[in-house]
């Protein structure tokens, strides 16, 4: 039996425009995945030593406030510090298109803009979750 | 320290109180996977030293924000301190919204502090089936307190008394007449009655009603004792349900009751743990020859049961 998809979805830093990370939470939990939200104003550092008590597969972060740059480079950075490379990283937000390039390259699995349909994530997620246990 | 590479090395630094092996510990346990068994044979000279509260009460009582409270207070009198907090799984899809971190995100770097969400993944009762696995790896961790919250619970689901050394019921204004609602179920298991939200006006109200109606069947004499008034908000009254509870955990202590209650959740989990072994042998093609045998009329569906019991390798011979 092969156990259920963890999620972690929360918010770094200071916007309180939690709609986005709230209604991804919902979708993910629909698609038959465990979802840990976390709520507003989470540091990189309580994100990430969240993921690692609870164990999770995925950690989505939601940014709309532009300080997208620093606080998922501080997230990756604190993820490898701990030993937790295992875990995908998917973002999502109001991120311009040389960030999301950035951010893809250094770490972040993928990023998603405003309109991805829920069920996109919800595959994306499954398949890159499955990869990673395959190769664990 | 090194990140273990396999679930069968999770033991020793699990002792050693890593965090990371503890978390994996508890997911290998959780989902049942490769090597559960021997973690959970490594650890089990090693339990019995937390104190297992349960957490219960209606949905909105305030339990997340009670526990969190718990955990601050707990942290100021230099106790380690782990929740599990249990959230319903829907029967639906399967998946779940675990929330209850929203109100625990403080003491990040603090090693005295383990916060794991658990999904209840199907089981009834208010936790999951895994939970007695979880309390022991979180025991073996060396916690001086576990607190184990429940789903919203309703009347019946009274599962986590049976894990619980010390069991909170949890009630708050504004809930209707939920005290009528409980009492032949929740109200039954609790060592200690939590009425929180006491900065509202109406708490005193539900303290009185709430000790008006357990004295009709709970010996009065330390009853306004057992009636705890909290506030998770200003943070009233949880210091002095803390001392309870640790009055309490040396009480048991001292009177030897505390291996009685460990005797009797042992009996519980040994009878769930010898019927999931039971269904597994049931779920192949091992129960085939039986149940020729019922339809054939030679054995009886109970002989048939005696039977799985008797042979080693439930039937198949």
């Amino acid at each position: 039996m092969s156990r259920p998809i963890r999620v972690l979805v929360a918010k770094p830093g200071r916007d309180g425009h939690d709609r986005g990370a709230k209604v991804v939470a919902a979708a993910l939990r629909d698609a038959g995945m465990e979802v840990i939200y976390t709520g507003l104003h989470q540091t990189p550092e309580m994100i990430v030593e969240a993921a690692l008590q609870e164990d999770v597969d995925v950690i989505g972060l939601s940014v709309h406030s532009g300080a997208h740059l620093p606080l998922f480079r501080r997230v990756i950075e604190l993820v490898n510090e701990k030993g937790l490379q295992n875990t995908v990283l998917v973002g999502g937000g109001i991120i311009p298109s040389d960030d999301v390039r950035a951010l893809e390259s250094e770490g972040i699995g993928k990023i998603f803009g405003p309109g991805t349909p829920t069920a996109e994530l919800a595959d994306w997620i499954r398949t890159a979750v499955t990869t990673r246990r395959e190769d664990a | 320290m090194g990140t273990p590479g396999h679930d069968s090395d999770l033991l020793q630094p699990l002792l050693d109180g890593d965090r990371r092996a503890l978390a994996r510990s508890l997911t290998l346990v959780e989902s049942r996977g490769p090597g559960f068994r021997n973690l959970l044979r490594g650890i089990a000279p090693r339990l019995g030293r937390a104190h297992r509260v349960g957490v219960t009460g209606a949905p909105g009582v305030g339990k997340s924000s009670l526990v969190a409270a718990l955990v601050a207070t707990a942290r100021n009198n230099g106790m380690s301190i782990a929740v599990l907090a249990v959230d319903p799984t829907s029967p639906f899809t399967g998946g779940a919204l675990l929330g209850d971190r929203v109100r625990m995100t403080d003491h990040v770097g603090d090693e005295g502090v383990f916060v794991r969400s658990m999904a209840s993944r199907g089981a009834l009762g208010g936790l999951s089936t895994a939970t007695g696995d979880a309390l022991d790896v979180l025991d073996a961790a060396g916690f001086d307190l576990i607190l184990t919250e429940t789903v919203g619970a309703g009347q019946v689901d009274v599962e986590v008394a049976h894990e619980s050394e010390t069991t909170l019921v949890l009630f708050a204004p504004g809930a209707g007449d939920a005290i009528q609602a409980m009492k032949s179920g929740l109200m039954e298991v609790a060592d200690l009655w939590v009425v929180n939200k006491a900065d509202d006006v109406r708490a005193e109200k539900v303290r009185a009603d709430l000790v008006g109606s357990l004295s009709l069947h709970e010996p009065p004499d330390d009853l306004e004792e057992r009636v705890v008034l909290t506030s998770a908000k200003d943070g009233s009254g949880v210091g002095d349900l803390l001392e309870k509870l640790c009055a309490r955990r040396a009480e048991l202590e001292s009177s030897g009751a505390r291996g009685d209650l460990a005797r009797g959740r042992i009996r519980r989990r040994l009878t769930a743990a010898a019927r999931d072994l039971v269904s597994e042998r049931l779920l192949g093609s091992a129960a085939d020859s039986l149940i020729d045998a019922v339809v054939t009329g030679e054995r009886s569906v109970h002989d048939a049961a005696e039977d799985i019991l008797r042979t080693d390798d439930g039937g198949r011979s």
